[in-house]
């Protein structure tokens, strides 16, 4: 592995060696580190590129790493990751992205494909951290797809955290929930220069007393742009709430486009949406107490994103 | 320590908001300005720290005409002001805001006793976002915190008692004089409260953009209220028990 891969390694995933228990750590298309637990199996797909990671039913208070690495320009990465989760278990998962065109001209581009199959009455958090860097020119892209499917009672909840250096993202989250399954999605994003992130949720619930919170808060800055779209169907007796929160700043613009749809009487669905600039007194509140124009929006974003 | 002088604000097509203000607060003096809604106590507030600007008249700190300054630099010379009404952050913590205020990383012990003198229990809030998820009152006490955490040389409180529950209220008066006894600090406290009033050095009454009178409570009060004797008579004490002063 390379120091921009080291780098990037420990940016997305906080790793400085390797962890215990599962891991797969891929770089510039291929797996170049893999370790299963005795719960927790990591197999590499036949078909495509791709791993499978099999989780026991049971299975309490384990991690899995599987970072994804593009090191160097010009990669142009696809892969097509699987988590089953077996009944009962309940688990942390430490994804991440990371990107670079080092000093090239080539783009990179990392495309991951994500399923989850959660078993009854499972647990799982999963976590993901996408940067992008590099001097070169390139664009930097990540498009991640992520497919969930609940099982009854089963619980997932997604942090993702994008705030530097991808030049363009579309990303899209897919849900299904059966009885009393729970989604919780928080979404962090930044954008700068002429940057470009879409991300776009499909959630139907349909189990009864299923339910699901999406809560996104964004900062577009220079000339980057930000579409949020959520779609939502409640389709018998659940719970949906989804809220897009964006500070936009210098000529940065966020669309938030919400569908939420009740196919039953006893569907409750929530959107909010709040896109504005930083509010002039929030800025003067934190300049009474000594700080500058400089210093008091940074706490601010600092804060509204953290 | 503060001197205005002339300070008038207008706003376009509107009245004259402040006309011709001029005061001073010497050292170690604790002034409470008061008067009925819309007076102008809020904007005069606003034009000490540096919120807005006057359209006229010179504001002198220290010796220093800090007019011109902006926000951060007056701050910075040792003014802080409380609001009316706090400002709600999304993602800000009641601990972030107490270290902003007081300048520098304090320990967490520190930052709970700002909290506790305004009574509030450290463990239960230290960690709370400042958004609307905190009530009123909540809110307002630690914006009141934030004010004690700068130690600054002077303090301005909007209406500090506003939304505050009765206990808390005599404690706060406490916290008042023991930021009072502090010799080389002043305090301006904006408030419809008499019993705020009570520990004031001098009270200034403000209507209609003018300071109609300044002085002890005792001959502020019968001109504010036109009236001889305000505590003895059934209209006034009325009036004063309702904090509409
Ligand atoms: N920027 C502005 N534009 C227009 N009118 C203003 C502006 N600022 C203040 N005012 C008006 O000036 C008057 C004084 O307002 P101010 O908030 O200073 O009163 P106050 O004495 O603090 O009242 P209260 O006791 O209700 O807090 C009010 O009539 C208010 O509407
Ligand atoms: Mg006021």
């Amino acid at each position: 592995m390379n120091e921009i891969a080291k780098e990037l390694l420990k940016e997305v995933s906080g790793l400085e060696e390797m962890p215990k228990g599962a891991y797969n750590i891929r770089e510039n298309s291929k797996s170049i580190a893999r370790q299963s637990s005795e719960n927790i199996e990591i197999v590499s797909k036949e078909d495509k590129s791709g791993i499978d990671i099999i989780v026991k039913p049971n299975t309490k208070s384990e991690h899995v790493f599987i970072p994804a690495l593009v090191s160097c320009g010009g990669v142009h990465d696809l892969v097509y990751n699987d988590f089953f989760i077996g009944e009962n278990a309940d688990i942390i998962i430490i994804a991440g992205c990371g990107v670079s065109t080092g000093d090239s001209c080539d783009g990179s581009e990392h495309n991951g494909i994500h399923r989850f199959f959660l078993g009854k009455n499972s647990r799982v958090r999963y976590v993901e951290k996408h940067i992008g860097v590099g001097i070169g020119t390139g664009k930097r892209v990540i498009n991640p797809v992520t497919e969930v499917e609940q099982e009854e009672g089963s619980f997932m909840e997604m942090e993702t955290t994008q705030i530097k250096g991808v030049d363009s993202t579309r990303r899209f989250t897919k849900a299904k929930l059966k009885d009393n399954a729970k989604l919780v999605i928080k979404e962090k994003l930044m954008t700068h220069g002429d940057q470009f992130a879409e991300s776009k949720f499909e959630v139907d619930m349909d189990g009864e007393d299923s339910s699901v919170n999406l809560i996104s808060r964004s900062v577009a800055r220079d000339y980057s742009r930000q579409t949020f779209i959520s779609k939502i169907n409640g389709n018998t007796r659940c719970v949906g709430h989804s809220e897009c929160d964006a500070i936009i700043m210098d000529h940065g613009v966020v669309s938030a486009i919400p569908e939420i749809t009740a196919n039953s009487l006893d569907a409750t669905l929530i959107h909010e949406a709040a896109i504005g600039k930083i509010a002039g007194d929030q800025m003067i509140k934190l300049m009474t107490l000594g700080l500058t124009e400089g210093e008091a929006e940074a706490k601010i974003i600092d804060g509204f994103l953290n | 320590m503060l001197k205005l002088e002339n300070i008038s604000f207008e706003v376009e097509n509107e009245k004259e908001i402040l006309k011709d203000v001029n005061f001073t607060i010497e050292k170690g003096k604790f002034i409470a300005i008061t008067g009925p809604n819309g007076g102008g106590k809020s904007t005069l507030a606003r034009i000490i720290s540096g919120v807005v600007k006057p359209t006229r008249g010179k504001i002198i700190f220290n010796g220093e005409d800090i007019t011109d300054l902006s926000i951060t630099e007056r701050a910075q010379k040792g003014i802080s002001f409380g609001f009316q009404q706090p400002v709600r952050f999304k993602g800000i913590t009641v601990n972030d805001i107490i270290n902003i205020a007081a300048g520098e990383n304090i320990t967490a012990l520190e930052a709970s006793h700002y909290l506790s003198e305004v009574g509030l229990c450290a463990k239960d809030y230290i960690n709370r976002e400042l958004s609307d998820k905190l009530s009123g009152g909540e809110i307002k006490r630690i914006e009141i915190a934030t004010i004690i955490a700068r130690n600054s040389s002077l303090s301005i409180f909007d209406e500090p008692e506003a939304g505050i529950d009765l206990w808390s209220f005599n404690h706060l008066i406490e916290v008042f004089r023991k930021m009072h006894k502090n010799k080389d600090a002043s305090i301006i406290i904006i408030s419809h409260q008499e019993r705020i009033l009570d520990v004031a050095d001098e009270i200034i009454a403000m209507v209609d953009g003018t300071i109609i009178i300044r002085g002890a409570k005792e001959s502020v009060l019968p001109e504010l209220l036109h009236c001889e004797s305000p505590e003895n008579c059934m209209n006034c004490h009325d009036i004063l028990e309702a904090k509409i002063i």
